[in-house]
């Protein structure tokens, strides 16, 4: 008992000298920040790949400074994004790659979502080389002389023909039959993953080793590498109707963003910042590349391009 | 036709078995010359069967069912619903603000200090300051929110399976019939790789934490049920017969007789399931449960080895805290009610003390900010910086100086065992393939086998994805003969050396436990995206089990016998050879079972660094919507290979431990 | 001096029957494996046990058994391992359900009872010991002594009250706290002995107790019954392969063999009157002084006998007649209830103790 006396002693002395110091946490409700219009809460899915990080980075970093918003993230691929604008738990898709089916399914037909503009980024999807490659052999930017070369794209994985590596099975590919309707002497291999797509560029380029693959602008990689894109027989509208029948070039995408019906229709300050939201690749590269190569947290790389580029956001909270 | 006919099979039955397998082998090699590249039920990519087809519809059909549909207002969303609520009440105390606070409701303090002392009231001292030591470590790794996010979901996902689990299994041991209905519903939920089920899952639970929570219980279940109904069986059946004859009710045999004697199994079972649960949370963070399995993804996205590593340390530290106070809480079971009322009454006192402190820790974490926020650069934490950097050093380094002789091994492997294995395998023709598979699953496990391996096979080629499963079955033999050749070497090693075993030890608790996230990107550096580097992480996910049961099965020789053989003048290796593995042969063939589960397991994180075939297509279907049916017969697929072999080593297993109970009586 | 194998102390049997036996068993089978219910009554029945599991799967664990035990008595059954002994003790408190034949306890039917009533009977008429003692690891001994009366529903202070004085009782005082594996197999035993005891049951059922323990502990443990017989009267049931222990605890034995009954009778009956080679095989190393009484060795009165030797009743055991029978110069007169029986001489008695010498 004496015990257990002198422990009561010792702890509360303890916390009485503890109290003694430090400062108390205050509920938000009494906050001294003045709150600004109501906001409430934005729901933004964050697709698989730093460029969308950044764009994600950017648009909370302002959302919640600028505006007083709550901003949750939600790391998602892209499928499983569009399917929470119907529940609810998902408000921003913010880079969205095309995907007419997804756009079919839930902007027309389930009319949970809607388009909210541009980015103002443009995709540019294809096959590309290590720059050593290209410095060496300069005409195999050119699809004509890709089988010259098959040969020395082979591998262990490719069953006796070159190597054409695709990534992060996220993104619509056209590959297997460019292959074969260009007749190359290629084999399509998955990597199966963006970092496994980058690493092997990265592995490439580093001990100069043969290698072509699927890859996509923007891209914060191509700050670190700056890939070389093969030319494929160039892109004609209309050229990739028949998905079989693809003998070209991908189209250059523009990016868009996608909302959820209800957020467009909330009248939160947010949904106009992210109608408004536009910029260029080298915006989204320098962000990204801050996140992906320079460890800067999403919110100190946004908190960087943000301080340097006050009128470029402005335009989007003006109005 | 190539079917070997009933007949043969059984004239054959004299000769040895491995000259029939050789045989049947031989005569599928020579088949193969003439016959391959025909039927061999090839798929490219992007072509869908009309099952996969229907799939996509059907996942179209309940997503738009669900606004309307009485099934998910009446059951799934209300399962979610709950459970959604359970963990978002445990993130709010522990990792999330909540409350219109900035914070949790508990800050950094009071977690440490409560967790502290949970864990030496139901362990001990050394446990204790073990849990003190890991939980600030998550703190100075800079992740102490994400690792209470982390422990949040964990602890949901465990209560509901203990809550679910703990009855089941008691009731499972007490009824045989449950028991057999039971038992190969659990050896599926095993067996079905962890991945497979996480699609379909979103598409029932949404997004989110609920989905993850659930996830992790399909996973962590299994080994609470299945643990405490073998100690509820295995007790001794003197005790409960004297209950019995004094006139004990049920009730009251179990609750005075059969749960307390199978307490320490159960806990044991806990264990399994807190194990369990952990490493799935960390997967479920593909469909957003939050937390250090969020980290290590981002991380693997930049290729950033050393912020994956830094999360997976944390991962590994919290599994070791976890692992060692269930275990000290076993301990614990016995020597608790072994108190005498003296002891009874001090402990009363001390963990009166005890709650006390945590009361009072609970307090100042509540109202200050100093013991709310861990200390610390924000980010990186006090030490987590310098750990990433040391380790995306290290990995640079061995990746720029090691290529040259990863290349060769990669060529090696790949050129003279697995392509071969795959030409052999994928390109005969699907029924020559079958009539083999049947024929050596005949040879090795006995014809009550046949129907078993016939329906997968059937159901195989039914998935539309034959070739596909073809492929991937050659590299998860390449992987487990891979992981039985290191099993059986270190698993030898580490029975016979006790130093070797407490060398060992650690390093495969931590390779278990650590998320194959984080090593995929320096495999990627140093063997490319490859079936290779899908075969490594494999490796060295199975391998730590396999090597474990080989221990303990020479461990568990019998020292007389090793003593006589060594007398009568064997050499060391004859020991192994001849006494040793002999004996030891259930955990052989036991860690031969469990290395193919677990190699399968990985096959669909092999399909994220350059395995292709099932693994890859799951995947795909789970990011690409025109695939998710595809994704989904791949998804089965592997579980349809899970089952055949599974089922196949496990017939083999118990037909060889017949032969040689038989082989001894003559 | 050896100690004697019949017990001076042991309380007789009550011979004059006022109200039903303690337990009355009739034509009891239990036959073990598929169909079991379908053996009994057909020609199979009268199968030997190894055609029966060769040409059914089952095993004829009981086979019609029939005895009945009167209040107070200690009724032994004897056979080697596989016998079928501990099935039959069993189906006597259904903790082995009979396959046919009926079981009386106090004349009520026991295999009538539904499940609530069998629990009474287990609560409060009767209770067992078993050969692995079967005690509760978790429990200290005073509550593994206290187990059958919270079973029961008794108050905690009550029967812990009770279980301390039944712990005095088999002489365990002092070792209420201690944890069964902190006790010897013989303290485990007494334990095990004490629960039983607790609940005060009418009759108690032994399987087996001591074949676990060591000889010197065993003996101790048999006197320990023999003087809780003594000092509480109990009705026993008492299981035991050692025919030692059977002739030193029982008044009447039941030998089995494959399940049947071979012999009932007297320790006397059974050493004196094997009622075949299986059970004269028993006993031939049995030191028959030490069991026969003179009843066995007496000779009826001849014409001629000289009637002024000593006196000894008909149940003094050989030994102990040796020396007053050796120093008289006439024979014995073997007086029963005031009458003269027999005659024992020299000769007689000798015969006995010379055929012991090995
Ligand atoms: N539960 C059971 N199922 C099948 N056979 C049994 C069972 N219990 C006992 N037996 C068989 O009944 C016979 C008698 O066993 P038991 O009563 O234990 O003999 P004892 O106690 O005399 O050694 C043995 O042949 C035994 O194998
Ligand atoms: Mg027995």
């Amino acid at each position: 008992m004496n015990k257990t006396g002198k422990l009561i002693a010792v702890v509360t002395v303890g916390t009485l000298a503890l109290t003694a110091c430090g400062s108390k946490i205050e509920s938000s409700g009494s906050s001294g920040e003045p709150s600004k219009a109501a906001c409430g809460t934005v729901n933004i899915a964050v697709n698989p790949w730093v460029g969308y990080q950044a764009d994600a980075a950017v648009i909370a970093y302002l959302a919640t400074k600028e505006l007083g918003c709550t901003v949750t993230k939600k790391n998602l691929t892209e499928e499983v994004s569009w399917q929470g604008f119907g529940t609810g738990a998902v408000d921003v898709v913010l880079e969205n790659w095309g995907h007419p089916d997804l756009k079919k399914t839930y902007i027309e037909q389930q009319k949970v979502a809607v388009e909210y503009g541009l980015t103002g980024n443009k995709g540019i999807i294809g096959w590309y080389v290590p720059p050593w490659l290209a410095q060496e052999y300069p005409d195999i930017t050119d699809w004509n002389n890709l089988n010259k070369y098959a040969d020395r794209f082979k591998t262990s994985e490719s069953g006796g023909k070159g190597q054409l590596l695709l990534g992060d099975p996220s993104f619509v590919t056209n590959d297997e039959a460019l292959v074969k309707n260009l007749k190359l002497d290629f084999k399509v291999v998955y990597a199966g993953s963006e970092a496994a797509l980058i690493q092997a560029f990265r592995t490439a380029e580093q001990q100069k080793q043969w290698m072509i693959g699927y890859f996509y602008e923007p891209q914060w990689f191509l700050s670190e590498v700056k890939l070389v894109h093969v030319n494929l027989p160039p892109y004609t509208a209309g050229c990739d109707a028949d998905p079989a029948k693809v003998a070209c070039d991908y189209a250059p995408f523009d990016l868009d963003k996608i909302v959820s019906k209800k957020f467009a229709d909330s009248g939160s300050p947010a949904a106009a910042l992210i109608k408004n939201f536009q910029w260029t690749n080298e915006h989204q590269n320098a962000v990204a590349l801050d996140i992906a190569v320079n460890k800067l947290s999403d919110d100190d790389a946004a908190k960087k391009w943000v301080e340097a580029n006050s009128d470029v956001w402005k335009a989007w909270i003006k109005s | 036709m190539t079917t070997l006919s009933a007949g043969a099979v059984r004239r054959a039955a004299r000769l040895p078995r491995s000259w029939l397998f050789g045989g049947v082998v031989a005569v599928w090699v020579l088949l193969w010359i003439p016959l391959h590249g025909q039927d061999t039920l090839a798929l490219s990519t992007s072509e869908l069967t009309s099952l996969h087809e229907r799939l996509n519809d059907l996942r179209d059909a309940i997503n738009n069912t669900r606004g309307s549909s009485p099934v998910f207002s009446a059951f799934f969303d209300v399962i979610r619903e709950a459970v959604d609520a359970l963990t978002v009440f445990l993130q709010s105390l522990i990792s999330q603000p909540a409350y219109g606070r900035p914070v949790p409701l508990i800050g950094w303090l009071g977690v440490v200090v409560v967790a502290t002392l949970a864990a030496y009231a139901a362990g001990n001292l050394r446990v204790a300051v073990l849990t003190a030591a890991g939980f600030t470590s998550f703190g100075l790794l800079g992740y102490w929110q994400q690792s209470m996010d982390t422990l949040a979901l964990t602890v949901a996902a465990v209560l509901i399976c203990l809550v679910i689990g703990i009855p089941l299994g008691i009731w499972a041991g007490l009824s045989d019939r449950l028991h057999r209905v039971l038992t190969p519903v659990l050896d599926f939920m095993q067996t079905m790789p962890t991945f497979v089920y996480l699609a379909p899952l979103t598409l029932f639970f949404l997004i989110g934490p609920a989905s993850g929570v659930i996830a992790t219980l399909i996973y962590a279940m299994p080994p609470v049920i299945r643990i405490t109904a073998h100690g509820i069986r295995t007790v001794a059946f003197s005790s409960v017969e004297a209950g019995t004859s004094l006139g004990a009710t049920k009730w009251q045999l179990l609750r005075t007789v059969r749960v307390p004697l199978a307490k320490r199994t159960i806990v044991l079972g806990v264990n399994q399931t807190v194990m369990c649960a952990l490493s799935m949370v960390t997967i479920a963070a593909l469909i957003d449960a939050p937390g250090l399995g969020q980290v290590v993804l981002r991380a693997l996205q930049t290729l950033d080895v050393g912020t994956a590593f830094r999360a997976g340390l944390a991962i590994v530290i919290m599994a070791i805290v976890l692992d060692r106070v269930t275990t000290a809480a076993r301990d614990r079971v016995e020597a608790r009610y072994r108190l005498g009322p003296k002891a009874r009454g001090r402990r009363r006192i001390v963990l009166a003390g005890l709650g006390v402190a945590a009361a009072v820790a609970l307090y100042l974490s509540y109202t200050y900010v100093w013991a709310a926020f861990f200390p610390g650069p924000a980010g990186t934490g006090v030490v987590g910086g310098q750990v990433a950097a040391g380790v995306t050093d290290a990995s640079d380094w061995v990746q720029l100086h090691l290529g040259a002789v990863t290349d060769a091994i990669r060529n090696a492997i790949s050129y003279g065992l697995l392509n071969p294995l795959q030409a052999l395998i994928a390109q005969s023709p699907w029924y020559l393939v079958s009539a083999v598979v049947l024929a050596l699953a005949w040879i090795v496990a006995g014809p009550r086998i046949v129907p078993t391996v016939a329906v997968c096979l059937g159901l195989l080629v039914a998935t539309g994805l034959w070739q596909e499963a073809m492929v991937t079955l050659a590299a998860t033999l390449v992987a487990t003969v891979i992981v039985m050749a290191l099993g059986i070497a270190v698993g030898v090693w580490m029975g016979r050396s006790d130093r070797a075993d407490a060398l060992i030890r650690p390093t495969l608790d931590a390779a278990q436990v650590m998320p194959a996230f984080v090593y995929l990107v320096p495999f990627l550096g140093l063997f490319g995206a490859s079936r290779f580097t899908a075969i490594v992480a494999a490796v060295v996910f199975a391998a730590p089990v396999a090597i474990k049961l080989v221990a303990d099965g020479v461990r568990g020789v019998p020292a007389t016998v090793v003593e006589a053989a060594t007398s009568s003048g064997s050499s060391a290796w004859q020991v192994v050879t001849k006494v040793q593995l002999p004996l030891a042969r259930q955990s052989v063939t036991l860690a031969a079972n469990q290395g193919l589960i677990y190699v399968l397991s990985m096959v669909v994180v092999g399909g994220l660094v350059g395995a292709g075939a099932l693994g890859y297509l799951v995947v795909a279907g789970f990011s690409q919507s025109d695939l998710y049916g595809k994704g989904l017969a791949a998804g089965v697929a592997v579980v349809l290979l899970g089952v055949l072999l599974d089922r196949t080593t496990q017939a083999a297993a118990r037909r060889m431990d017949a032969g040689t109970r038989r082989g001894r009586d003559q | 001096m050896p100690e004697p194998l019949i017990s001076a102390e042991r309380v007789p049997a009550a011979t004059v029957q006022d109200g039903p036996p303690a337990l009355a068993v009739s034509k009891l089978w239990k036959v073990f494996g598929p169909r079991a219910d379908k053996i009994v009554g057909t020609p199979l029945a009268e199968l030997p046990r190894p055609e029966l599991l060769e040409r059914t799967g089952c095993v004829a664990a009981v086979r019609d058994i029939s005895f009945t035990v009167a209040p107070t008595e200690v009724f032994v059954v004897m056979g080697l391992s596989g016998s079928g002994k501990s099935t039959l003790v069993r189906c006597l408190t259904r903790l082995v359900e009979p396959t046919s034949g009926d079981v009386l306890i106090e004349g009520e039917d026991l295999r009538a009872a539904d499940q609530r009533r069998l629990r009474e009977l287990r609560r409060h008429r009767f209770a067992m010991v078993f050969q692995h003692f079967g005690l509760l690891p978790h429990r200290r001994v005073l509550d593994n002594v206290a187990y059958g009366l919270e079973i029961r529903g008794v108050a905690k202070a009550e029967r812990l009250r009770r279980a301390g004085e039944v712990l005095d009782l088999v002489g365990l005082s002092g070792y209420a706290d201690h944890f069964p594996d902190q006790l010897s197999g013989g303290m485990q035993q007494r334990v095990g002995l004490g629960r039983a005891l607790a609940v005060d049951p009418r009759i108690l059922f032994f399987d087996e107790p001591f074949s676990a323990l060591d000889p010197l502990i065993r003996r101790d443990m048999q006197n320990e019954v023999l003087r809780l017989h003594h000092e509480v009267g109990k009705t026993m049931v008492f299981i035991t392969h050692d025919l030692h222990e059977a002739l030193r605890l029982g008044d009447r034995i039941l030998i089995m063999r494959d399940g049947a009954a071979v012999q009932i009778g007297r320790p006397d009956e059974v050493v004196g009157a094997p009622a075949d080679d299986y059970v004269r095989d028993f006993v031939a190393d049995v030191p028959k002084s030490h069991v026969l009484t003179i009843r066995w060795v007496m000779r009826p009165v001849r014409a001629d006998d000289p009637l002024d030797g000593p006196e000894l009743g008909a149940d003094v055991v050989v030994r102990d007649a040796v020396r007053a029978v050796l120093s008289s110069a006439a024979p014995v007169k073997v007086v029963h209830d005031g009458e003269l029986v027999g005659m024992v001489d020299d000769e007689a008695i000798l015969r006995v103790i010379v055929a012991e010498e090995p």
